[in-house]
């Protein structure tokens, strides 16, 4: 066992997860499956999207596969580190908009 | 301004040897050899269905060195097919009825007799190829090329790896992103590309490092929006080629750690029906010596047709060729991975 919490070849081991809950497990895999497959977007947007939300949820794991995943679908680096902005975007405004909260308690404690 | 890098051959690498790079794949302890593969589809031992393409490769000389070549070409090759050659080519064409005459290099217009064949394929009324890496058509002698295939009607199959610069010039060299489009825009400036012309022009992308390519029909869609978007230029198809692990893309997947992973990806990719519908059934390569081989990337590994086919062009007899027993080894994993690969693109859903 590594003595780090990721291990990039734990990846592999990620279908193994059906061990103890096989049922729980084909679910899953075969809904995220169809999720990934081309529908009202195509599959390299659904790559960028997920790429993006890797980025925004901070899978190591997830962001090896996406980022393969983008460039198997057709993306290219300027197209992919766009995508990685838009998540950093989201997370920097996100934190940015609780100033508000911040701002509403300094109008209700300040003078 | 372009810079060519020097070939394997020329910087006396150990790859540059065919036996060296076949030395190297089979040494990767695969999950399974290709015949292993072709057994479990029912498809060992492999045979030519026909030949419906001749793919004639002319010499190894290029005016570009790109990252990826299989054939190792460059400004420093000097292997040029002969007269006598061309010659027994331009036979066999007139002797046959095989419909497609496909030509290629190296960059294959760098040959003295590259019109002349052109020209005496289409008096023979077969289909011309011309796989040209798109900035030969600048070159000081070649710039009234593009009208002299449109003149010909032949088929353009252009290289480009991708719609943006910096994956093209990482692939093909500094500066060849902007030399492919100003030829791309000639091109569709006498009619190439666009509907109704009868004039093909269709783009050929690798991928730009150690991945499978995308769904060529996806792929196909998001190219033709961006070609036209950002560069005002139309095209009639485009073709997804994997990259094969020989020659310098072999040594890109060495030096860059990636070689057994790319090979397990390929391996894990075995699709039985690209495996089916493999060029090689259709197609039979002539090197520039008159070698036969069953595939370009075949001749590259000086694996010529065997199993008791003819040998050289000299020697073309049809019907022993077109059911010939195809040569295997493990690079063939490139061409049925996925949707599969071939000089047409994809092979497979």
């Amino acid at each position: 066992m590594s003595d780090s919490y990721y291990d990039a070849a734990d990846l592999s081991k990620f279908g193994d997860m059906g061990e103890f809950a096989p049922e729980l497990a084909r679910k899953f895999f075969g809904w995220y499956g169809a999720v990934f497959e081309e529908g009202a977007l195509t599959e390299r947007e659904k790559a960028l999207i997920g790429l993006a939300v890797a980025h925004a949820v901070q899978c190591p794991y997830c962001i090896d596969a996406l980022t393969e995943a983008c460039l198997e679908k057709g993306s290219d680096p300027e197209q992919m580190t766009e995508a990685v902005h838009v998540a950093v975007a989201i997370r920097g405004g996100a934190s940015l908009v609780h100033g508000v909260q911040m701002k509403n308690s300094l109008k209700r404690l300040g003078m | 301004m372009r810079r060519p890098l020097p070939t394997l051959q020329r910087r006396g690498s150990a790859l540059s040897v065919p036996g060296v790079q076949l030395e190297v794949l089979s040494g990767l302890g695969l999950r399974q050899g290709f015949h292993e593969a072709l057994q479990g589809a029912d498809l060992f031992p492999l045979h030519a269905l026909g030949i419906t393409v001749l793919q004639v490769n002319v010499g190894k000389k290029c005016n570009q060195t790109c990252k990826h070549c299989h054939v190792d070409a460059g400004p420093d090759r000097t292997e040029v097919m002969p007269d006598a050659v061309v010659d027994q080519v331009l036979a066999v064409l007139e002797g046959t009825d095989i419909p497609t005459l496909d030509i290629t290099g190296g960059a294959p217009e760098l040959h003295p007799r590259f019109r002349e064949m052109v020209s005496r394929a289409r008096d023979l009324g077969r289909h011309v190829m011309d796989r040209c890496n798109l900035t030969i058509l600048l070159a000081p002698r070649f710039q009234d090329l593009p009208e002299f295939l449109a003149e010909h009607q032949v088929e353009v199959v252009a290289s480009l790896p991708h719609y943006n610069q910096g994956q093209t010039d990482a692939q093909r060299g500094e500066g060849t992103f902007g030399e492919s489009l100003e030829a791309l825009r000639k091109l569709n400036g006498l009619g190439y590309g666009r509907d109704g012309s009868g004039l093909l022009l269709n783009l050929v992308t690798n991928p730009v490092g150690a991945f499978l390519p995308a769904r060529q029909d996806a792929l196909e869609r998001d190219w033709k929006r961006e070609m036209e978007r950002r560069h005002g230029i139309v095209f009639n198809n485009l073709y997804t080629i994997t990259n094969m692990p020989i020659s310098r893309f072999l040594e890109y997947l060495q030096e860059s750690g990636n070689l057994e992973l790319y090979m397990d990806r390929l391996v894990a990719a075995f699709n039985p029906q690209a495996a089916q519908a493999v060029m090689c059934r259709y197609t039979l390569s002539v090197g520039w010596d008159g070698s036969l081989f069953d595939c370009d990337f075949n001749q590259m590994l000086a694996l010529s047709v065997n199993h008791g086919a003819p040998r050289t062009i000299f020697d073309f007899d049809l019907e022993a060729l077109k059911r010939r027993e195809i040569v295997i080894g493990p690079h063939c994993f490139g061409c049925t991975a996925g949707q599969g690969s071939s000089c047409g693109g994809a092979v497979a859903e």
